[in-house]
């Protein structure tokens, strides 16, 4: 089995550079006025995620002008057979191309892409585009740790105004001297775990001596799960918390406990007028456009797509009224540095696993989470995070972060 | 030389027997009832024209042929499982755990795809497949039935929790198998190979690219074989005896015991089967909403059948209809997933309401004229 699926995935990374060279061929363009586009959401405009992925479909909608009939819309399909029905009912509807939003759903649109050949099926979070051998089939993600690592850095010049100011008590420091920090995160995979790494080395690249404890809900939205999960941390002494999950449930928790908070998908100023920080976000916007525009062109879709704050794909969302003195600036310079290159999120100097530094992924004894393939740049210099895919891969605990549990 | 008190306005007297076409009349009423009932609710939260709005209905369950077949699917599927706890329920054995029943059976079958998918030939693996969801139903069946059997529990409460118990060794699955470490779910098994799927490739092109015309095949036996089994055997006598007094059944020198073992044995079967073609038929995977609640809503098709096979196909497929058709008006008039179900509970509850104009008539006082409702 295990020696099936690295060949798998590394057939999957050859693929993928091939993919773009090799060009998927080309289909006939289509008339803006026969466009029908369709997406499947695993929730409603209840939750962040949901609500991410409708803002962005509405910014398509505009940008390339389709009436609201040419939108259809299916909400609550859940990750089982429903969303193979869902997209060979959107295929029979006449969609030119279908959106597929949850990572469960990919599976599903893999068979009806199958059996529908002549419509796109895009698929976000997913990995399996490349090696279904579908040229109808895609993947697309954002560099989401971008802004989380800049969202890093505006926790990392708070707490550094909030030490020098002497604030932090005995309890937020563990016994080397280290401020403790919380995250709270949905479940103990890839998505997540570089998520907060690229969060911890934000903040890390502004305070040096800082220590995380991860905590796992096991579940997307859940808003009484993430209340209490950030009392258990808050009460544990972190002096900031973070957090990867769908409700605005840890940031309840931090308002009331006069905590510091870090969102996400959404800002949550209403929420923690007085203690949020600032969120980071997807902006899916700039994709939907560029595939629906690239179906309307008659062009192929990239078959991995995975855009950040270049292609304003990612930002993060207004600052809190208490962020530390200089964030704004703090902030602009680090996304110009980002937005050059010359500052790379999972820069191998500046983390290490068991002491160590790492200079490769693609040893037997990690094939369990990057099955084989290299994900180090051949300099050895960083993690290439989403190059290879477009869906994160990063699925190293580096020293400083602590999982208190784990849950898939 | 009774002085008897005022005779109220309205009373409520049992039926003895009420003709077909009565019953008929009753529900064809309470659906029309719940239809202008919907369309009230509907012109509330949307404000646009019911008419439009069953057209969609319509659409949605029919709309194109893609659309009939999963409702042809889906009805097959409820009918099924409406046949497999009927046998219990004739017996008045309240079997509640046709889901977890389901849901194990489908576990089985997933286990024999996966494993050896591609491995044995295809007879062997749809023999092995059909024979092991059959006998963990069957396993699943009999054990609230033993006990029920030997010391009299309450079957209701243990078929209840072994649901659960069901439904925690599905998820315990869906992570031992899962596509994607982390991910939480299977996935679709054997994708590329399409090995254990219920393929209609081989039959002739008439039903088009899709269909389910196998699955529909093997319940509609199912159905012929459970009105024989129920109506002109020993062995459906006994369960009709049963059901109305084990006293009776007993002094009728019926042996209680042996009818309930066998009888749930051959439901929880049933159900299992069920399972395999769910999961080896239509949906390729397993997952805690595979049996999606059908255990539940098929006691409710069973029991306004009362018991009669060839109704269950009637009312199994007219709620898939309501289902199927009220998401397309949730998609259409963009309205959350929830409206449908509302639309759906409205018209259970007029159906289900009229069980009691079936059961009982009112007797109104004026005149001493008899009008029924």
């Amino acid at each position: 089995m295990n020696v099936l699926k690295n060949a798998a995935v590394v057939a999957a990374a050859a693929l993928i550079t091939a993919g773009a060279a090799m060009g998927v061929c080309a289909a006939e363009p289509v008339a803006v006025e026969d466009l029908k586009v369709g997406v499947i959401y695993v929730g409603d405009e209840n939750e962040g995620y949901t609500l991410s992925h409708m803002t962005g479909i509405d910014a398509m909608q505009v940008a390339l002008g389709l009436s609201d009939d040419q939108v259809i819309e299916k909400f609550n399909i859940p990750e089982d057979e429903s969303c193979y029905d869902a997209a060979v009912d959107l295929a029979e509807q006449g969609c030119q191309i279908i959106f597929g939003t949850s990572f469960g759903h990919e599976d599903y649109l893999i068979q009806a892409a199958s059996e529908y050949p002549d419509v796109e099926f895009s698929h976000a979070t997913g990995y399996q585009a490349a090696t279904s051998e579908l040229e109808n089939m895609h993947n697309y993600f954002t560099s989401i740790y971008e802004a989380r690592y800049v969202s890093g850095v505006v926790a990392g010049l708070k707490l550094a105004e909030q030490i020098e100011a002497g604030v932090p008590t005995d309890a937020n420091y563990d016994a080397d001297g280290n401020l403790k920090i919380g995250y709270v995160g949905a479940f103990s995979y890839q998505e997540v775990i570089s998520g907060f790494t690229s969060f911890f080395l934000g903040i890390r690249s502004v305070v040096p001596n800082v220590v995380m404890e991860v905590k796992y809900t096991g579940s997307w939205a859940d808003q009484a799960l993430e209340k209490e999960t950030a009392e258990a941390l808050i009460a544990d002494g972190c002096f900031l918390i973070g957090q990867h999950a769908d409700t605005t449930g840890a940031a309840a928790a931090c308002e009331a406990a006069g905590v510091w908070h870090v969102g996400y998908n959404v800002g949550m100023l209403d929420v923690a007028p007085n203690y949020d920080l600032t969120s980071s976000t997807n902006s899916w916007g700039p994709y939907y456009t560029y595939a629906v525009q690239s179906v309307v062109n008659g062009e192929p879709i990239d078959t991995d797509w995975c855009k950040g704050h270049t292609e304003d794909a990612v930002f993060i969302t207004e600052l809190g009224q208490n962020v530390a003195d200089g964030t704004e600036e703090k902030v602009d310079e680090t996304w110009a540095a980002i937005d050059d290159g010359s500052l790379k999120v999972f820069d191998t100097s500046t983390w290490t696993v068991g002491g160590e530094t790492i200079t490769t992924t693609a040893t037997d004894d990690l094939a369990d989470l990057y099955f084989g393939v290299e994900h180090i740049s051949e300099d050895g210099s960083y993690f290439m995070e989403s190059e290879v895919g477009s869906a994160p891969a990063f699925a190293f605990i580096i020293d400083g972060i602590t999982e208190l549990n784990q849950l898939y | 030389m009774h002085s008897r008190e005022k005779e109220p306005f309205v009373r409520i007297k049992r039926r003895d027997n009420i003709p077909l076409m009565q019953c008929i009349f009753i529900w064809a009423a309470a659906i029309a009832l719940s239809l202008v009932v919907c369309a009230l609710f509907i012109f509330a939260v949307t404000h646009s024209n019911p008419g439009a709005v069953y057209r969609s209905l319509v659409d949605g369950a029919i709309g194109t042929g893609r659309r009939t077949w999963n409702t042809v699917r889906d009805t097959s599927i409820l009918l099924a499982t409406a046949l497999a706890i009927t046998p219990a329920f004739k017996m008045r054995f309240w079997n509640i755990g046709a889901e977890g029943q389901i849901l194990v059976g489908g576990i089985a079958t997933a286990a024999v795809m996966r494993y050896w998918g591609g491995n044995v030939p295809t007879f062997v693996l749809f023999a092995a497949m059909v024979i092991v969801s059959i006998l963990a139903g069957l396993i699943w069946g009999l054990i609230p039935a033993f006990f029920k059997a030997h010391w009299n529990t309450n079957e209701t409460l243990f078929t209840l929790m072994m649901n659960y118990i069901a439904i925690q060794l599905t998820a315990f699955f869906s992570i031992v198998w899962e596509a994607k470490k982390g991910s939480g779910t299977i996935g679709t098994i054997n994708q590329k190979t399409q090995a254990g799927w219920i393929s209609t490739s081989f039959l002739p092109d008439v039903f088009g690219k899709f269909n389910y015309s196998i699955n529909v095949i093997i319940v509609l036996a199912i159905t012929i074989f459970m009105y024989i089994y129920l109506k002109y055997t020993k062995h459906g006598y006994e369960i009709s005896v049963v059901g109305q007094s084990e006293n009776t059944a007993r002094y009728a020198g019926i042996h209680v015991k042996t009818v309930i073992l066998r009888t749930m044995a051959l439901s929880g079967a049933i159900c299992g089967f069920t399972g395999f073609l769910l999961v080896s038929g239509s949906s390729h995977t397993i997952s805690t909403s595979t049996a999606g609640g059908r255990g539940f809503t098929a006691i409710t098709v069973s029991w306004l059948s009362k018991f009669n096979p060839f109704v269950m196909i009637l009312i199994s497929f007219f709620l898939v209809f309501m289902g199927n058709g009220s998401t397309q008006i949730a998609s259409e008039f963009q309205l959350n997933e929830s409206a449908s179900e509302v639309i759906t509970g409205i018209i259970l509850f007029f159906i289900l309401g009229s069980e009691f104009f079936i059961n009982y008539k009112l007797v109104f006082r004026k005149g001493g004229k008899e009008e029924t409702a």
